[in-house]
């Protein structure tokens, strides 16, 4: 399986992910160019977190124009695996791959933390290695993280199984209290209606290593290579 | 023959979004004690020059800009204003 991690001016968590898929998983990994266009080698595209171009005007806005994003669009259309975290999981939803938006934490605060997560949807081949409705803990790191859509957007991804993580309690539980930024539905991630594309805002890669004794995002990653 | 043209967007959240920094500065100004206050909203100022034939050829590019990059639709609304600006250095 072939990574191909974006750079785009102002991407943060580039390495890292490497470190994960070449380091961890030795998976060839290809760093991306945002002004590269030729992309036909890779099999999982990432688009990873960090501050795109600043984030001048909104997140995600100025990325959605890099030349690289034509060619992931098309990766996309083809059904092949995109992953966006983050800034990544912004620029996905302002490019139009994934629906709704990100905006301004509810309390204004950026929160880095760790925080449970509830595995709704173990059924794609990002999940397919977490059981159903498993509560795992995943590093957040964001200020404009609150996931919003209209209602019918909402209705739409709970009715086609779009959501794919929701910040929960430690049992489990979706409350109020358990969501870091007011993301409507207590949204952590969601697909589009195929599947091969996956936007969260949690940074699976984060707790991928031993070392730090936080592996279950690495299953993640893992589950792509079965 | 084209014109100069001033313009300035404003780009709003929707009134359906809630705005935290509004809500936040709507409290700030209560302390002050400008009770009065109600329904803060933050939103974008934007101000830009730019060469077009007439003022509708501006709008509709204008239009064009605030849909594919000034303003998100699905969070954001947007307006403007245009002046034309005098042109320099002609004779009189």
């Amino acid at each position: 399986m072939k990574f191909g991690v974006i750079v785009f001016p102002g991407s943060n968590c580039d390495r890292d992910l490497a470190t994960v898929t070449e380091g961890l998983l030795h998976q060839p990994t290809r760093m991306i160019w945002h002004q590269d266009t030729d992309i036909s080698d890779i099999d999982v595209i990432v688009l990873p977190g960090g501050f795109s171009y600043g984030d001048y005007l909104r997140c995600g806005a100025i990325a959605r124009f890099s030349s690289v994003m034509r060619s992931v669009i098309e990766h996309a259309n083809q059904g092949k695996l995109v992953l966006g975290i983050c800034n990544g999981f912004q620029v996905l939803t302002e490019v139009g791959l994934l629906p709704g938006a990100l905006i301004r934490n509810r309390d204004l605060h950026f929160i880095c933390d760790r925080v449970p997560v509830r595995v709704e949807n173990n059924q794609l081949p990002w999940t397919k290695k977490y059981t159903s409705q498993q509560v795992i803990t995943l590093p957040v790191a964001h200020g404009e993280g609150r996931y919003y859509g209209d209602e019918d957007t909402i209705k739409e991804l709970e009715d086609n199984h779009q959501i794919v993580f929701r910040y929960c309690n430690l049992l489990g539980e979706i409350t109020e209290d358990s969501n870091p930024n007011g993301s409507l539905s207590n949204i952590a991630g969601i697909s589009n209606k195929q599947g091969n594309i996956l936007g969260m805002m949690p940074h699976p890669e984060r707790a991928s290593d031993p070392l730090i004794r936080a592996t279950e995002g690495r299953i993640l990653f893992e589950g792509l290579l079965v | 023959m084209s014109q100069e043209y001033h313009c300035r967007i404003y780009v709003t959240l929707r009134p359906s979004v809630l705005d935290p920094a509004g809500v936040a500065v709507q409290s700030g100004l209560h302390q002050l004690g400008y009770e009065g206050v109600e329904k803060v909203r933050i939103g974008k100022y934007i101000e830009l020059t730019m060469m077009a034939h007439d003022k509708t050829h501006a709008e509709t590019q204008l239009d064009e800009m605030c849909d594919r990059l000034l303003a998100n639709p699905v969070i954001e609304n947007y307006c403007y204003e245009i002046t034309a600006l005098e042109t320099t250095g002609s004779p009189k």
